[in-house]
């Protein structure tokens, strides 16, 4: 690394505020993907100046910047990709305003998701957008990854919920997007930075809307023989007039996985659970728990659970929060895909991943939002074997072929980042393409800012960048 | 006619076919911006036409508009040259309806409701009650970025475009986001197309999320001898557990406005007349859901109302939804038509400074001996009407130095302002797009990516994009 940048990064930042030795930045060459690249150096800012002043030395030494807040990104999105410098958030934490009469916060981009709505429950409100890592991942990744969860088909994902963002364009300059008012005049570029996957700007602050937490809420979980009868559940709830705050599936090889370790009382002979959870005012909810409990038994449940209490609430939610956990204990490493489809072709999907995963001989288990059709599927292999790891990819690579096929989408909410850059062309044009690189350009002119990410290169088409990584580098956390 | 301009017909006529090009001035009247009307209008029938047209207007610097149904081409700034009229009204098709997938793809002509028709089937809705309903087209609605009364439970469009289709100022058909509720993928250049007046692009597709239409809907109307009164009414509900759909509080002139004749016109459903009593401030506020869901929000709202100092609250049976309902929604077409020169204010703040913003725009307003009315949205959306008598020299100094003092107040007090409706000869004396915003440069960058000729709509947008 250059020693003249070494040294001016030390006197901006102070020497606790950079890493640069082999062994620390091991700790940041990956992020919860299974892909891996090591920076030349890791810094930490405390203040939005800070930030521009290490814009301004990546750009006059012509470095690649990386943005980065906890690493849990599941797309390679906070990887440096091509060396260069890790800008951590970790020290930019401060919730630095919470305004409850107007349902606002403002806060540092390295604050950790649940923590805001940790500082905000005595006041009856929350954060919405609640990834399964939300105990460690970041409201700054959350913005740049447009980040989802589970209770995102009634509350939306992170854009919805983001009103101003304060940023650091690549050029240096301090940037201001929408305010705490609504509707600002102009384009909508707030809308176009969250989600850009840190190839925009670097984002120094934040201002969210706060949600009122509901009156009550009610859990079921519904066990099935089929697939189809869980999908067609999910369909007549909707049609029923009910948008339940979640509703997620897991597949009975989960299933089993997941009861082994957490003991949820989960069945371990039946072939999809359906996690449904509604909420509003208390008569909303009977009403509604009521109604679902019924839709589910007219679709064939051969058992219906409502949770009684917040205990059995909580175990529910266990089984399903903890079901990457239990599959990481089966195999070295997992791979979790995270393509969309329209949720009506659930079972023909299952179906196809089920046969993808017997022709290269890999356990397939599929975890998902089954409201919004966004799936997970978790390939297990082991990624020290070379072969295995090829197939992984391939496997992942026709699942989402089959996505694509049937109207769905390469990624749901863990963005595209260096694990499906190459896979865009599949999903739009080249003038698409090309419409969003010369966008990018805007913002990113000379290219520094999270450099080959989202959009494929030109000769990267097609190429495996990964290598295979020791089985704790696979990240404990998904969606 | 001149030669250009035959050249241009005949080229357009060889795209779209004969019977879809108007060149005679009269009919050309239709397509008027602010008193301009274009060289020629065209109707293409795909969007292949459109990205071919596109493409001829960019190759002779021809500037172009998209138009829908027209009726909010007095939005924004005038055209600096206005070419052509791009019609789409032709691309109406409803291209694909999954109810089961909550998904709708729709060509920009798609009058709305028509669209209602075709999801009601299926119990289902897209959220844009938008003012001039009756007529207004998806493509328009989503290109001028009006709001609805709804957006309190359902957000705006940015919340629920799934992704779009649309040609840039070169010509290049393009898209961005997908069909499904859910995505990631890429960047998403569809949420800087809405509201953007067609200077970034025509859209040739929108894809919509849909939603469940409720049990039943229930709308009430408190009203309240002071606007302090019914906004403390919108604080507790903001403090209750209760989800209204829509929130919206009416300064009286507002309620007189909406009980006129010029209203009856626009919106035909009946107005319950002690609904909106005279001389008072009225919350108009409805729910949905079930008969117990709607039992409890009544009775809370009635609580509430009557802690905030209620004269009195009614609530409107059912089958008189749609009219309460319906004038609200038309507020801004409603009150365009009542005066000479209504000159509509779009103020914006958060929720606990919307009193600020009340009063100060009725002090400014009040100063310069100018009319108000006010249809405040729950969230801190507020419409603030000027309502001078006349289109005036005399009228239009009131009503810049009132709208001055007003943009000044709500800068100051953290807000957005804009004037997104006046008296076309008007625009050129009022800050139509409000203070100059810091981000503008990058929004001129924006505008030249997607428009490198600067064709479309030139100087309609913000800083005279």
């Amino acid at each position: 690394m250059n020693s003249r940048l070494l040294h001016d990064l030390k006197k901006l930042l102070g020497r606790d505020g950079v890493l640069h030795k082999p062994e620390d930045l091991m700790l940041y060459e990956y992020d919860g993907s299974v892909e891996v690249a090591r920076p030349n150096c890791v810094v930490f800012p405390r203040t939005t100046e800070e930030v521009m002043g290490i814009v301004r030395l990546a750009s006059r030494h012509q470095m690649p910047l990386v943005g980065r807040g906890a690493g849990t990104g599941l797309s390679g999105g906070a990887i440096a990709r091509q060396g260069g410098i890790i800008t951590s958030f970790a020290r930019m934490n401060r919730i630095l305003e919470i305004d409850a009469e107007n349902q606002r916060a403002r806060v540092q981009p390295g604050v950790v998701n649940s923590d805001l709505s940790v500082a905000t429950e005595h006041l009856g409100l929350h954060f919405a957008p609640d990834p399964s890592s939300q105990k460690a991942c970041t409201i700054g990744g959350n913005v740049s990854e447009n980040s989802g969860g589970p209770h995102t088909l009634a509350y939306g994902v992170t854009t919805n919920h983001v009103l101003a963002l304060e940023v650091v364009l690549p050029t240096g300059e301090l940037l201001h997007l929408g305010n705490s008012a609504l509707d600002a005049p102009g384009y909508d570029l707030m809308g176009l930075f969250v989600g850009s996957e840190g190839t925009f700007c670097l984002v120094t602050e934040i201002t969210v809307k706060l949600t009122r937490l509901p009156e009550a809420t009610k859990t079921l979980l519904a066990v099935y023989d089929s697939v189809d009868d869980a999908t067609e559940t999910v369909v007549e709830i909707t049609a029923r007039g009910i948008t339940p705050a979640a509703c997620e599936m897991l597949d009975g090889w989960t299933i089993r996985a997941v009861e082994d370790y957490v003991h949820a009382g989960f069945p371990l002979d039946c072939a999809a659970i359906l996690l449904i959870e509604v909420d509003g005012l208390r008569e909303a909810a009977e009403y509604e728990g009521a109604e679902v409990a019924d839709v589910c038994r007219l679709h064939r449940a051969r058992e219906v659970r409502v949770a009684r209490d917040a205990r059995e609430r909580d175990l529910l939610w266990k089984g399903r929060k903890n079901a990457f956990g239990a599959v990481g204990r089966l195999s070295p490493t997992y791979y979790t895909q995270d393509g969309v489809i329209p949720r009506t072709k659930l079972p023909a999907t299952l179906r196809r991943i089920g046969e993808i995963g017997q022709k290269y001989g890999f356990a397939i288990g599929n975890i998902f939002h089954a409201g919004d059709g966004n799936l997970h599927p978790i390939i297990l292999f082991d990624a020290r074997d070379q072969q295995q790891f090829r197939n992984a990819v391939a496997a992942s690579d026709e699942i989402i072929q089959f996505c694509i096929e049937v109207g769905g989408s390469i990624t749901g909410e863990h963005g595209v980042g260096m694990e499906k850059d190459r896979l865009m062309p599949l999903l739009f044009s080249e003038a698409d393409l090309d419409l969003m690189r010369r966008v990018r350009d805007v913002f990113n002119p000379a290219g520094l800012l999270n450099p080959a990410k989202v959009l494929p290169t030109p000769k990267g088409c097609g190429e495996i960048h990964v290598r295979p990584v020791p089985a704790t580098a696979s990240g404990p956390f998904s969606v | 006619m001149n030669a250009a301009s035959t050249t241009i017909s005949s080229r357009l006529t060889e795209i779209a076919g004969p019977s879809n090009v108007v060149a005679d001035p009269a009919q050309l009247g239709a397509y008027e911006i602010c008193g301009k009307s274009p060289g020629a209008a065209v109707r293409p029938g795909t969007s292949e036409e459109i990205a071919e047209i596109v493409r001829f207007a960019a190759a002779e610097k021809l500037s172009v508009v998209p138009t829908g149904a027209r009726t909010k081409l007095g939005m924004g700034l005038p055209p600096r040259q206005y070419d052509l009229a791009l019609d789409v009204t032709r691309l109406d098709r409803v291209i694909a309806y999954d109810p089961g997938d909550l998904t709708l793809s729709v060509e920009p002509g798609t009058p709305l409701r028509r669209l209602e028709g075709v999801l009601a089937g299926h119990k289902q809705f897209v959220p844009l009650d938008v003012p001039f309903m009756n007529r207004a087209t998806a493509g328009g609605t989503i290109a001028s970025g009006v709001d609805s009364p709804l957006r309190q439970f359902y957000g705006t469009a940015r919340d629920y475009v799934l992704g779009m289709e649309f040609v840039t100022g070169d010509g290049t058909a393009a898209k961005s986001g997908g069909r499904v509720v859910k995505n990631v993928a890429g960047y998403d250049l569809h949420k800087v197309m809405i509201g953007a007046l067609g200077t970034l692009g025509v859209i040739t597709k929108i894809n919509f999320r849909t939603f469940p239409v409720p049990g039943a809907v229930r709308t009430f109307v408190a009203s309240f001898p002071s606007g302090e009164r019914a906004l403390d009414l919108r604080h507790r509900v903001a403090r209750s557990p209760l989800r209204p759909l829509t929130l919206e509080i009416l300064s009286p002139r507002a309620g007189e406005l909406l009980s006129s004749d010029v209203a009856a016109r626009i919106e035909p459903g009946p107005m319950p007349p002690s609904a909106l009593a005279k001389e008072q401030w009225a919350v108009v506020a409805s729910f949905g859901g079930t008969g117990k869901v709607l039992e409890r929000s009544e009775l809370e709202l009635r609580r509430m109302a009557e802690e905030a100092g209620a004269a009195g609250i009614v609530a409107l049976g059912d089958d008189k939804v749609p009219g309460a309902f319906g004038r609200t929604r038309e507020f801004v077409p409603i009150a365009l038509e009542s005066g000479a020169a209504a000159t509509i204010l779009k103020l914006s703040a958060v929720p606990a400074r919307m009193q600020q913003i009340l009063d100060a725009a009725a002090k400014a307003t009040d100063a310069a001996e100018l009319r108000w009315a006010a249809l405040a949205r729950g969230l801190g959306v507020i419409y603030f009407a000027l309502l001078p008598n006349e289109e005036s020299p005399e009228a239009l100094s009131r009503v810049t130095r009132a709208a001055n003092d007003i943009l000044a107040e709500c800068a100051a007090l953290g807000g957005n302002a804009a004037i997104p409706w006046c008296p076309a000869a008007w625009k050129s004396a009022l800050p139509i797009w409000g203070p100059d915003r810091g981000d503008f440069e990058q929004m001129r960058k924006l505008k030249k990516v997607f428009d490198p000729h600067s064709i479309l709509a030139p100087g309609r947008f913000a800083g005279g994009i």
